[in-house]
């Protein structure tokens, strides 16, 4: 048995089906990955992401550690800024993608992905010097995110005005009695925010939102839909577009790396890639003959293999199979045909354009 | 769940239906609500000869791929062509409208192997048990 969040009797009541996830039991579907995504896309859904961790760096040097440890400048923060960035080994791969919130000047909490919790706290620590803390409050602290067109008047119910808040800002705030840090952000694409709270009052807001939701249509969301929608976006998961053996030049992410902020922990390798170019580059893929591509299917241009996919599925929003693919850079190009092997037969797909999928 | 008792099953979660020396076979209500949404399915050509224990096809959900098994030995003689533009129909109807292929018996004898709606059962509240 995994790690549960506060909602997984709720999850389990309300007769979800579980999977484990990053060492946790999460909901992956309620009524259905379909319809989840759906209500997302045209109403609005709520998600139990609980299992993501929640880092506090605090103190003086707070900033310059930041600096150092990650790939986006956090001196263009101002306080209720948050910012999505990277973790990188010295050889330039990637540690994790997070994001950054600056709370105030000496205060900032990162947001890291679930299986990677371990790995960020100790690779952090290793690195902490000068007088900067960090504390890993994951165990106490759950999330939800609200999303989909209808998360505006939602949280207008709750007496929560969206538009005060613009996209990748963050206040703490009081919601339907729980006190969290609020944000503009997302990971499906639709408009919407995700709250961070103590582990206590997560149900409180969980059961206020439903109901605030109610006459919108409102949805609990299981991981399922939460994949379907995010990479319909092109949205990087790590473990597939992103790892330690992927480095965020090939993987689409050079505008969250800036070399010239100054020194940081990876940025030698990747100013040596980025001279060189690198030798891969993340393709989307839109099947153009029946099948879904999945992770580890080798793509060919022409006859030739040129990479293997890193995420794939069924886009419920575009009826046909999607993919992201790691590609030897120019391959795609070069040749007119794309193809993945899908179980010993080459079904024909064509590069896309990120993301797949655009807001109506 | 239901599973009905003019049927034959598998230990993979087929069903069978036995008329003469033709086999009608599908996947249980079991199988279509543990796989999800179904999107895609693959059946093979008509005419083709498979062998009991063989893949026959798969099943996609968004998240999963699952092999379809040969639960009795002959020649394919019918697929269910309308589930390849609507794999949803095996969610919705999986006994009925959700058929897969109509398999021309080779070897009657192996009909005897195949569980009856009760020992199917029975497997089931044990997998869910694990």
């Amino acid at each position: 048995m995994g790690k549960k969040t506060p909602l997984y009797d709720w999850h389990l009541r309300h007769g979800a089906k579980l999977v484990e996830f990053g060492g946790w039991d999460m909901p992956v579907s309620y009524e259905g990955v379909l319809a989840e995504h759906q209500a997302v896309r045209e109403r609005c859904g709520l998600f139990d992401i609980s299992h993501m961790g929640e880092f506090f760096v605090e103190g003086p040097e707070a900033e310059a550690f930041l600096q150092k440890v990650t790939t986006n400048d956090v001196s263009r923060l101002k306080d209720g800024d948050a910012q999505y960035s990277l973790l990188l080994y010295e050889k330039g791969t990637a540690v994790d993608d997070i994001i950054v919130y600056r709370l105030a000047p000496r205060r900032f909490m990162l947001c890291v992905n679930a299986a990677n919790i371990d790995k960020d706290r100790e690779w952090l620590l290793s690195h902490l010097s000068g007088q900067v803390s960090l504390t890993d409050r994951s165990p106490e602290m759950g999330m939800i995110a609200l999303q989909g067109p209808k998360s505006g008047a939602v949280l207008q119910a709750l007496g929560f005005d969206l538009a005060s808040l613009k996209r990748f800002q963050c206040r703490e705030t009081s919601l339907a009695g729980a006190k969290g840090l609020i944000a503009r952000t997302g990971y499906t694409g639709e408009e919407g925010i995700e709250v961070f709270l103590e582990n206590g009052d997560l149900l409180r807001l969980w059961e206020a939102f439903l109901k605030a939701g109610e006459p919108e249509g409102i949805r609990p969301i299981g991981l399922g839909a939460r994949d379907t929608l995010r990479l319909e976006m092109g949205y990087p998961l790590y473990g597939h577009e992103l790892s330690d053996v992927v480095d965020p030049l090939e993987a689409g992410l050079a505008w969250v790396v800036k070399l010239g902020k100054g020194e940081f922990i990876g940025r030698e390798a990747l100013a040596r890639i980025q001279e060189r170019g690198p030798a891969r580059e993340l393709k989307g893929l839109t099947m153009e003959e029946p099948g879904i591509p999945r992770g580890g299917y080798a793509v060919f241009a022409g006859t030739e293999r040129v990479g293997a996919v890193c995420s794939g599925t069924f886009s419920p929003s575009l009826q046909v199979g999607i993919a992201t693919a790691l590609l030897t850079r120019g391959a795609a190009a070069e040749s007119g045909e794309i193809f993945i092997d899908i179980r010993g037969k080459m079904k024909k797909a064509k590069i896309t354009r990120l993301p797949f999928y655009s807001r109506k | 769940m239901n599973f009905p008792e003019d049927l034959k099953y598998t230990t993979e979660h087929e069903w069978v239906r036995i008329e003469g020396d033709v086999a009608t076979v599908g996947i249980t209500d079991y199988a279509q609500e543990q796989l999800g949404d179904i999107v895609f399915v693959e059946l093979p050509e008509e005419e083709e000869t498979i062998d009991k224990g063989d893949t026959f096809g798969v099943v996609e959900s968004t998240k999963s791929v699952s092999d379809l098994y040969v639960p009795l030995t002959g020649a394919v003689v019918e697929t269910n062509d309308p589930l390849l533009d609507s794999p949803e129909i095996i969610n919705e109807d999986p006994y009925g409208e959700g058929w897969m292929i109509r398999i021309k018996l080779k070897k009657p004898e192996e009909v005897k192997e195949l569980l009856d709606a009760k020992a199917y059962q029975k497997l089931i509240e044990e997998e869910e048990e694990a």
